[in-house]
């Protein structure tokens, strides 16, 4: 039986930021209303954090739910955990107009770290990344150069962030590309 | 640069995170309808110098849709709605009229 690999492989970087491809992580779509008690008890129980509020993300020792859109989460948990998480959705939400689907191999995850990182993001994306508008705690959906990406911050220097699998090659040269050796723009 | 206000995330989104969707409060004409309502649905459109009601797709980000009005003159973004509805909300229009008196578009005014 083959073992399951992310896109890169844990593909990592260092220049002006560190660059990473931080491996396989279980990911749940929750579609539904997020305004309603049975969803947000679902996500308490399974996920173990509150319903976060627009442009949220909220983390835990073991995953973490981002704030996708006004109908849409993303729920992060370790890859071995995900069926089990997904089934104690299904169960938690029998009979609520909702979907929970098990996405963890659509996606790829990076971590980009370092003084830097803010500079190195916003090289990329239209978003403004100032300390004043983004810090952690939340989450952006926006543009890489020529993908869809999202992004939030784990504390100041460090972000995550996730695009799609089929384009995990082109992001990551992107990210190198922003942050090469030399390249500081020392903006924020 | 046009950046706008999505109404479902918050965000000022810039231009090149958006898709454009044409012009907005179409009434569709399907089968059963006349030739001339059916042909002025798919053909004719608003070219205005002025005030003008669009349709955006916040696409690189939430993907949802929404209405946008703003000025093709002046590039003056007059504000965002939800998609949920089907004439320009009164705030708007009011908002405009301080604006830019005397406008109109189609119907309204």
């Amino acid at each position: 039986m083959s073992e399951p690999t992310s896109a890169l492989n844990r593909a990592e970087f260092k220049g002006i930021a560190k660059v990473e491809e931080t491996g396989l992580h279980g990911m749940i779509t929750l579609r539904g209303d997020q305004s309603s008690a049975a969803i947000k008890k679902a996500v308490l129980s399974v996920a173990g954090t509150v319903m976060p509020e627009q442009r949220e993300a909220i983390f835990s020792d073991t995953g973490g739910v981002v704030w996708m859109s006004p109908d849409e989460l993303m729920l992060l948990c370790p890859y071995s955990e995900v069926e089990a998480r997904v089934a104690a959705l299904n169960e938690a939400l029998a009979g609520t107009h909702a979907l929970a689907v098990n996405v963890s191999d659509a996606r790829t995850v990076f971590r980009v770290s370092g003084p830097a990182a803010r500079d190195v993001l916003s090289k990329l994306t239209p978003a403004d990344l100032s300390p004043e508008v983004f810090g952690p705690g939340q989450v952006r959906r926006s543009r890489l150069a020529q993908v869809s990406a999202a992004f939030w911050m784990e504390d100041d220097e460090t972000f995550g962030l996730f695009c799609f699998r089929s384009v995990a090659q082109y992001a990551f040269d992107l990210l190198k590309v922003a942050a090469a050796e030399g390249s500081e723009v020392g903006y924020f | 640069m046009l950046t706008l206000e999505c109404p479902y995330c918050g965000v000022m989104a810039d231009e090149t995170e958006l898709t454009a969707g044409g012009e907005a409060h179409l009434k569709r004409f399907g089968p059963g309808s006349s030739d001339e309502d059916f042909e002025a649905y798919l053909f004719e459109r608003e070219n205005p110098k002025g005030v003008h009601f669009e349709r955006w797709r916040h696409s690189h980000g939430c993907g949802k849709w929404f209405h946008a009005a703003r000025n093709t003159m002046t590039l003056e973004v007059y504000g965002t709605y939800p998609a949920q509805t089907s004439e320009p909300p009164v705030e708007i229009r009011n908002k405009i009229s301080g604006i830019a008196p005397g406008w109109s578009w189609r119907l309204f005014k």
